[in-house]
């Protein structure tokens, strides 16, 4: 009730752009139109306030001193964490460890659970659709192991059959990993029905949720995965944090990942004792600030309210498939039902280069390339595409823009 | 930033009609480029008639600067020796990269030098340049100027 109330009052966004700094920026003469947040989004100032206030103010090591600094640091640590626990509804703090991102939490697992119950003979599942972070790990383990990948195909519309799926759950299936949303298509997957395919073969869920939690709500017991991992810079918060959420259960039977202080209680030459979770798993001094930054980025979200940031980002989506539609030459590509507020397309005659440099001359912040999704690319046979992906502070004026900047880089270049 | 003097006329034209495209069954010597993290990639194939490029042929899918340069090198070198399209491409390498250079002296091939106001796309242009010397060397695995 409060939710769909919430998601009724629109968005001011031009009240929200005010909080960003660096939206006053221009780019070669134009107003910057910001448009590639699935590969890095931009930062308010209460983010950055945030970050800077601790290091001006609150800063030293944590959880080892009993002077007042170190203890402030620690509580905006720990607090952070619990930030954390509440923004994915985890049932624990102590499931919630802190990483440097998407890539090292998908590591972690692949190298802590991965290495100790993937054995030779064994498979591991992932889709066509996975960023390279979601691949390469389980490759490197499949090779350490002796195990298999098998890779569940896409449609040319690039969504995932759920009974492609499930016909590769097979008995030497041991994990399952695969994207919330798409970072090259934005194809969002029914994440809870492939959670409760693989929970109920004992296969052990591993979802990459960098490009959904900016989004969309994300509940990760009512999901039911046994990880989900997200990167604070793709939230409004800042690079070099992550997080990757464990359930319990299955953290506590983890051996170590990295060594070092912090993740022991006593270490003698007899041997060493490990720490309880979660901190058995963050080795050395943290990125306390960019905890800081990932539990301002969260507060930030949630006096917006997430519900109405999706509404004012759908209506982005469709508006710009509308416009972009009308747009000699140009195919989009990822077109599934279910999509995330981004779109990718190719334009016949131009190469995204050629498109991405003519953009940017215009002020518009685009990515071209393969978006770390080569087997995305391969499938649809092109070297690459051109992404505009939308976050909070994008109005439908950046894409006009954008879409006039298309047609001046048509004129020019076909 | 001026587009203008990166997609210079001549660029444009040899984007929309590449010279010497295709392959050459006589060729004597082979070389492919490939920047996999952007996507440009070509096949040059070049017939050596002792110290003379008699002819060559490239195919090529990529963005309009690293085609225009496979095709403006392609009309540059014919009939050239290996010592003269060795001159040309050091002439070429230190225009793309700012360095002093009688870009003048290099006539359609000055059509390049806005290039080296565009740092990401320097590489683009280059493919074509190192992939040639890859082939008139022999060498086995793909050029790349990533």
């Amino acid at each position: 009730m409060a939710a769909a109330r919430e998601a009724a009052v629109a968005l001011d966004v031009a009240r929200l752009r005010a909080g960003f700094p660096v939206l006053e920026r221009r780019i070669n003469g134009r107003p910057l139109a910001y448009l590639d947040n699935a590969a890095s989004s931009q930062q308010p100032a209460a983010v950055i306030d945030a970050v800077a206030g601790y290091a001006r103010a609150h800063h030293a090591n944590v959880h080892r001193g009993v002077h007042t600094l170190s203890q402030e640091a620690t509580a905006l640590y720990e607090g952070a964490r619990e930030k954390v626990r509440g923004f994915v509804n985890a049932a624990s703090a102590a499931e919630v460890v802190f990483v440097r991102g998407t890539t090292e939490a998908i590591n972690l697992v692949a190298q802590s659970y991965g290495r100790a119950r993937v054995a030779a003979g064994d498979e591991i599942v992932v889709t066509r659709l996975e960023h390279h972070s979601n691949i390469v790990p389980w490759q490197l383990l499949a090779a350490q192991a002796g195990a298999t990948l098998r890779v569940v195909p896409i449609d040319r519309r690039g969504a995932v059959d759920f009974e492609a799926y499930l016909a590769l759950l097979g008995p030497r299936t041991r994990i399952a990993a695969f994207a919330h949303v798409s970072n090259a298509l934005g194809t969002v997957l029914p994440a809870a029905d492939f959670v409760a395919a693989a929970r109920e073969r004992g296969i052990a869920t591993v979802v990459d949720g960098a490009q959904a939690v900016p989004h969309m709500g994300v509940d990760v017991q009512a999901l039911g995965c046994d990880f989900y991992a997200f990167s604070a810079h793709k939230m409004y918060g800042p690079t070099g944090i992550g997080v990757l959420y464990a359930r319990e259960a299955v953290l506590a039977e983890m051996p170590p990942w990295q060594g070092g202080g912090d993740m022991i209680l006593t270490v003698s030459f007899e041997g060493s004792t490990w720490n309880t979770l979660p901190h058995r798993f963050e080795a050395g001094t943290p990125n306390v600030a960019g905890a800081v930054g990932i539990g301002a980025a969260i507060d930030y979200l949630g006096s917006i309210g997430i519900e109405r940031i999706a509404a004012h980002e759908a209506g982005l989506l469709e508006y710009a498939t509308a416009r972009l539609a009308g747009v000699d030459g140009l195919e989009l590509v990822g077109t599934a039902p279910a999509k995330s507020s981004l779109v990718s397309f190719t334009v016949a005659g131009v190469h995204p280069h050629d498109l991405g440099t003519v953009l940017d001359s215009r002020g518009i912040a685009v990515r071209t390339g393969h978006h770390c999704a080569m087997p995305v690319m391969e499938f649809f046979g092109i070297p690459a595409t051109t992404r505009a992906s939308f976050g909070l502070y994008n109005t439908r004026e950046e894409i006009d823009a954008l879409v006039d900047a298309l047609g001046e880089a048509i004129g020019m270049l076909r | 930033m001026d587009l203008s003097d990166l997609y210079r006329d001549v660029i444009v034209d040899h984007n929309r009609s590449p010279r010497n495209r295709g392959r050459l069954p006589s060729a004597t010597h082979h070389a492919a480029g490939d920047n996999p993290l952007c996507g440009d990639r070509l096949q040059l194939d070049v017939e050596l008639s002792g110290d003379e490029i008699r002819d060559l042929r490239f195919e090529c899918s990529g963005c309009a600067i690293s085609t225009a340069s496979a095709s403006l090198l392609s009309e540059a070198v014919k009939g050239k020796s290996r010592e003269e399209a060795a001159e040309i491409f050091g002439a070429v390498h230190r225009m793309l990269t700012g360095e002093p250079a009688d870009v003048a002296a290099l006539g359609k091939l000055a059509a390049l030098a806005g290039v080296r106001e565009f740092p990401a796309r320097v590489k683009c242009a280059s493919l074509a340049w190192h992939t040639l010397n890859a082939a008139l060397a022999g060498g086995r695995d793909p050029v790349t100027t990533e």
